[in-house]
Parts: C-alpha cells; sequence; structure tokens
C-alpha cells in the first residue's frame, strides 16, 4: 500500500490572548480525529516538536503591532499555501487597536514604568493589511465549528461555508424574541456577521459585536435609530468600539458620532 | 525549538531557546554560564503589550467584564469576575446568595479545563518524555482521550453559566445577565460525578511520575477564606507572615519593569519575588479542602508543606479534583436566584478584585467617576508575579544540571518554566529559551 503525507498544519500567534488557538484545544471530540488527518507540524501552544514548512495551511491569531512582527508576518506567508486569518485580532485589530484612536507613547507611559524598554507600533492591524490572505475567519472567540468547517474546506479545495448574514438571522432561526422590539435594547445583531449562534439576545443582552460588520452592514441607520431610543453618542462611540472597532463599518460610525454633525458619507 | 549549541559541556556556554512551547503566549529563555556558574537567567517575554489598562480609561464600568475577559483567552473568568467585584466594590453592592455559588461554580469549570489543559496536554508530556499530547496520543490514546473528556466537562460548566467556552458573555457586575436553565444542572451533574472519579485515577497515575528535585525557600501567596478552598473571595496572606485586605495589595507590594521583559515583574516590599499558583493555595490552605481532596492528597503521599515546583502538577491534579468536587457540592444545595442579578446605583468611587485564576492571584482596581466611567485600571495577573521566581529557580535548577547537554538541559528548563503554567498573554498585558556558555 502506498503511503499518503498527511497535510502540513501550522498555527501562528501575533498579539492576541491565546482564546482562537485555544478553539482548536477545545475540540475535545474531533482532536484526536483531526491530529488523524492532517500532521500538526507547527504549533507551539500545544508541541514542542516543529516541522519545516512549506505548510498547506497556516492558521493566523492575532494582530500586527510590532516592527518585528510587520516582519515576520511576511516569512509566515512564503512558507505558508493557504493563510487563514482566524479571530477579531487577526480579521480587525482586536481589541488592542483601541489604540490606534489614541496616543500610542501616552499609553506606553501609563502601563509601563520604562517605556524605552516597549517596542511597538502606533496601531494595531488586520493580517491583511500586511499580506495576501486566503480566508479571514471572524469572531471574538472564533465558533471551533466554523474553524473545523474551514479547516475541512481548504483541505478539499472547496469554499468554506460561512454565512456573511447578521446575528438576526440566527436569532430568528433559534425563535429568540428580538431585544430590541421587545424591550428596547441596543443590539448590535443587525450590523453584526452571524457565527456565535446569537448568544447575548438569548442571554437577554443586546449583541456587542464579536463577529465584526456583516456584509453591506448599515451601521449608521442603527446608530441613529439607537439615537431616537435616547442613545448619546458617547455611547454609540462606545458601543461601536469594541473587539472590531478597526473594521470600517464600525470606525467610521464611531468616528462619525465623535464629530459634532452626523454626517452621512 | 532552536538551540544554540556553542561549546557543550564546557564551563562557558550559552543557551538560547529563541521560542519556548506549551505554554500560553509568547516567549523565551537565555541563561549564560561562565567559568561553571550560572551567570544570568532572564525569562523573555515578548508577547507585544497590549495596553489594557490605558484603553480602559473613558470606558463604561458595566463594560469591564467583557473587555478585561480579552487578556486571556485560557482564564477569562478570572478577570471578569475580578472586574466584577472590584466595580461591585466601588458602587457598594454584595453579590451572594445562590447569584454568588453560581460564579463560583463557574470558576470551578474555568478550573478544571484550564487545569486539565496544562497537566494533561502541557505538562505531562515533560515528565513522559514526549514533544507535546499529540505524540502522546500515539503511545496512550487512552491518557489524552480521558483528558480530552475531563477537559470538556468544565468547557460544559463555562458554557452553562456564561453561554461559552471562550469568553463567556452571562457574566455582569452584579451577577449575570440570565439564570442558567435549572434542568441542564441535572445533567450536568451526572457528568461531573463521573469526572470526580476519572480525576482521582488520573491523579494517581501523576503521582507516579519522577519528580526532579529543587527546593528553595519561596514565599507563597494566595488568597485564604476561613470557610472554603480560596477561588474568588478572601484576604491576601503568605508563607512569611502577610495578611491583609485586598485593598491593601499596593502598599505590600510592587511591580519592576525589566528591560528583557514586555511583563512587569511583581516583588514583596522589602523582600524578594513570590509565588502564586495551585502549590502556593495548596500549601496555605490544605485545611480549607474537602474531606475528600485532603483524602487523596494523602493516599498519594502528597501534604504540605511541599516546597517543590515539579510537584505543582500534584497540587494542580488536587484542585482538579477539589473543583469537581465542590461544583458537585454546590450543584446539589443551589436553588435559583430570585433575581439575575443585583442593581447598582452609578456613583463615583474606588474598588478592588482580587480572585484566585488557575495561575494564582489576579488584582483589579479601578476608580470610576460619578457617571461611571473609569478613571484609573491596574491588573496585576498572576504570571508576571511569578515570573522573578521561575527565574530565580532556574538560575539554581541550571546549575545543577550543568554536565547535560544543551538539548536536555534546554528541555530540562522548558520543564521547569511550565511548573507555573505560565501565561505569557496574560503578562503582557510573556517565552523564547537561551542558553549561554560562552
Amino acid at each position: 500500500m502506498k503511503s499518503v503525507k498527511k497535510p502540513k498544519i501550522a498555527v501562528w500567534k501575533f498579539a492576541s490572548c491565546d482564546g482562537c488557538q485555544l478553539s482548536l484545544l477545545d475540540c475535545e471530540d474531533e482532536l484526536l480525529d483531526v491530529v488523524g488527518a492532517v500532521e500538526i507540524a507547527y504549533f507551539l501552544e500545544a508541541s514542542r516538536a516543529t516541522i519545516k514548512g512549506p505548510y498547506n495551511i497556516s492558521l493566523v491569531e492575532g494582530s500586527i503591532t510590532t516592527p518585528h512582527d510587520a516582519e515576520r508576518i511576511h516569512r509566515v506567508r512564503r512558507v505558508s499555501k493557504h493563510l487563514i486569518a482566524i479571530g477579531a485580532c487577526a480579521t480587525a485589530g482586536g481589541i488592542q487597536a483601541l489604540r490606534n484612536f489614541a496616543d500610542v507613547e501616552q499609553f506606553t507611559r501609563m502601563v509601563y514604568p520604562n517605556p524605552q524598554y516597549i517596542s511597538t507600533l502606533n496601531k494595531s492591524t488586520p493580517i491583511s493589511d500586511h499580506i495576501k490572505v486566503d480566508f479571514e475567519l471572524r469572531g471574538c472567540p472564533i465558533n471551533k465549528y466554523q474553524l473545523l468547517e474551514v479547516i475541512n474546506a481548504f483541505l478539499n479545495e472547496r469554499q468554506p461555508l460561512i454565512p456573511a448574514y447578521s446575528v438576526c438571522m440566527e436569532c430568528k432561526q433559534a425563535g429568540t424574541p428580538c431585544l430590541m422590539v421587545s424591550r428596547g435594547a441596543a443590539c448590535l445583531g443587525p450590523v453584526t456577521q452571524a457565527g456565535c449562534g446569537a448568544i447575548c439576545p438569548a442571554h437577554q443582552r443586546g449583541c456587542f459585536g464579536c463577529y465584526g460588520p456583516k456584509e453591506a452592514a448599515n451601521p449608521f441607520a442603527l446608530a441613529e435609530y439607537f439615537k431616537g431610543g435616547g442613545i448619546n453618542d458617547e455611547k454609540l462611540v462606545r458601543l461601536f468600539r469594541g473587539f472590531n472597532a478597526f473594521a470600517d463599518p464600525f470606525r467610521q460610525e464611531s468616528e462619525r458620532r465623535q464629530s459634532p454633525e452626523p454626517v452621512r458619507d | 525549538m532552536e538551540t544554540k549549541n556553542l561549546e557543550t559541556m564546557t564551563l562557558n556556554r550559552t543557551i538560547r531557546v529563541k521560542n519556548l512551547a506549551r505554554v500560553e503566549g509568547e516567549g523565551g529563555l537565555y541563561v549564560k554560564v561562565r567559568d561553571g556558574e550560572v551567570a544570568n537567567v532572564q525569562l523573555k517575554i515578548f508577547e507585544p503589550p497590549r495596553f489594557f489598562e490605558a484603553f480602559l480609561r473613558g470606558r463604561h464600568f458595566s463594560e469591564t467584564p467583557d473587555i478585561t475577559a480579552r487578556i486571556c483567552g485560557i482564564c477569562p473568568i478570572a478577570y471578569q469576575m475580578g472586574a466584577a467585584q472590584a466595580m461591585e466594590d466601588a458602587l457598594g453592592i454584595v453579590v451572594d446568595g445562590s447569584l454568588r455559588d453560581l460564579r463560583r461554580i463557574i470558576y470551578c469549570g474555568e478550573w478544571i479545563q484550564s487545569h486539565v489543559l496544562h497537566i494533561f496536554m502541557l505538562h505531562a508530556p515533560d515528565f513522559l518524555g514526549y514533544e507535546s499530547a499529540i505524540h502522546l496520543a500515539n503511545d496512550y490514546p487512552e491518557i489524552v482521550k480521558d483528558a480530552l473528556a475531563l477537559k470538556k466537562i468544565g468547557n460544559e460548566i463555562m458554557a452553562l453559566i456564561g453561554g461559552r467556552e471562550v469568553h463567556p458573555i452571562n457574566l455582569r457586575v452584579g451577577g449575570f445577565y440570565r439564570i442558567p436553565p435549572q434542568e441542564e444542572f441535572e445533567k450536568l451533574q451526572e457528568r461531573l460525578i463521573w469526572g470526580r472519579a476519572k480525576m482521582a485515577d488520573m491523579t494517581r497515575l501523576v503521582s507516579g511520575f519522577t519528580f526532579p528535585e529543587l527546593e528553595r525557600d519561596y514565599e507563597y501567596v494566595a488568597m485564604h477564606h476561613p470557610d472554603e478552598y480560596p477561588l474568588n473571595e478572601g484576604r491576601l496572606i503568605s508563607s512569611k507572615g502577610l495578611d491583609i485586605a485586598i485593598s491593601e495589595f499596593e502598599n505590600h507590594f510592587t511591580e519592576i519593569h525589566e528591560e528583557h521583559s514586555n511583563a512587569l515583574h511583581a516583588v514583596v516590599k522589602e523582600r524578594d519575588g513570590y509565588f502564586v499558583g495551585p502549590l502556593a493555595r495548596f500549601n496555605l490552605n490544605f485545611d480549607q479542602l474537602s474531606d475528600g481532596a485532603k483524602a487523596l492528597a494523602e493516599e498519594i503521599n502528597f501534604l504540605p508543606p511541599c516546597n517543590n515546583p515539579f510537584r505543582s502538577i500534584l497540587a494542580r491534579c488536587i484542585e482538579t479534583w477539589y473543583a469537581f468536587d465542590e461544583a458537585i457540592r454546590l450543584i446539589e444545595n443551589y436553588s435559583p436566584p430570585a433575581q439575575p442579578y443585583v442593581p447598582a446605583t452609578v456613583k463615583a468611587g474606588r474598588g478592588y478584585g482580587c480572585t484566585e485564576a488557575p495561575r494564582g492571584i489576579c488584582w483589579h482596581s479601578y476608580s470610576i467617576d460619578s457617571e461611571g466611567l473609569i478613571q484609573q485600571a491596574r491588573i496585576v495577573p498572576p504570571t508576571s508575579q511569578n515570573q522573578r521566581t521561575i527565574e530565580k529557580d532556574l538560575q539554581q535548577f541550571v546549575g545543577r544540571y550543568l554536565s547535560l547537554s544543551d538539548e536536555d538541559l534546554t528541555w530540562q528548563c522548558e520543564q521547569a518554566i511550565r511548573n507555573y503554567d505560565p501565561c505569557i498573554s496574560c503578562a503582557t498585558h510573556f517565552l523564547t529559551l537561551e542558553i549561554e556558555r560562552t
């Protein structure tokens, strides 16, 4: 019998909380099947053994925040056939992109007594700002079943089945009553991509945008609706400045709400 | 793993581990040996800084559990709980009764998933001579399958009470957004009872490992509560006589910023580095463990005081067993709270929160204004508190094993670092090994 070479998978980390790569280890029922089908060639969180590239699939977690990482991501691209950005940090800059709206030198002085030891960029940016990315899997954190779907799709050379519609669709599918309609709650569901299973509305709280802007989102209209319900601009800015604050539609809306008069582009 | 072998087995050498594996986050180790003596040990933390304390300023107090969770994907509950309790302290509200029990149950879930991940997936391979749990699974699939099953139960608790495993969404200042459905606890209880029995077997298995010798005179620091093993509440005590309220933390502890690290090193003022985490808690709070947990510790002949950090994996096992036991006890006595949360009226103030994260004490303090907006935030995670202790352990440990090849010495150093289950992502708000033998 001819032995078939297993495809090699690598997991890379940039600025992040480790939660998205943990999602792979959280596939408790599927993990041993996954490692049976692929070779985990580089995954420092799980193994000290590393196998040289090139890799069939690279999963990249985290955002680019240091000059060193801005170079390292190019090396990762060069050794990867398919490169998939996983999670809000890698696809939108993450919560640490809140620095993009502030003065980083001041931030460094606030946190570190010796700021001269710290090497950091002014902005936290998504992977796609630096290299070509083959697929972006959203979420803070990612959904582990979506991760398995994306890995499966790339191994089989097909498109991943990851819906780009809104969290509202998941609420309807789950039969969760609309919080905006029934309780007047501020909910980012209408402008946020599905994937979490609409867990927040099911827990009696508005969506806070973990999966980032949905396809063709209209945050301006939603913000105006909230404003009519008595939510002021200051609160609206905070609402859009979460884990996907630097994703274009959310960034534009929060910046618009910071200016004196809301003007449509 | 890359090691730079300059002049192996000579009096002068340098060993570097560029990227430490099986730790959470990015770090390295650098060891310099000169004239047969360890001249310098640096645990390098180059996980990029993320500035949480800076961008929390101006955010609303109610947002802190969701934002601070993102410091760490492995122990989000520790951050959510510390932040929520600090805000409750500032606002003058008390969360007790079954709401407090629910918080303790979900924290048991976090301890189970985090401890099992570290014991079997990250640390056990060192003791058994495997590169990873994936390699271990080739020879001992049952161990890895059982470990995954145990870890899953921890995650099920997180998902039931918190809404999902990583970055739960159901925790808030004052309690929860929604009370979890009662019938789900019954299903969970059966799984917990299976997990508790399986964890006892797994603890016996780990107690058969060979533990390298290393003992130092540590100052252990942990929380202490008269009636329970510390998780979410208590005073801060140490093995060298410290006994303070959490609000007094800054009077007794300080952080030093070293050039080689993006994490701040914490020390006890006027003394030195200290030791937090499972071994510290076990040594300081053995009496607070349940009878079953004490009996299991006695059965494997693991009793306090234990000053060998390589045995911290046993403390982690006992604590995991305890977390199953405690969750079972709490669920047996649980009745749903009347309200999902205790409401608060916004007022200006300062509050403190400290809980026992899986890796040790995690301390928070916030000032908020009359609008509820954060004026100042300070978070001290467990790994930055252990960093100095890890370096000192290595200094003593490496000196004794200089006859080993660079490759073997490097692996031994990695194992010594993993005694602390370092979470580098947390510490940077941490590793690559470099051993220099010039």
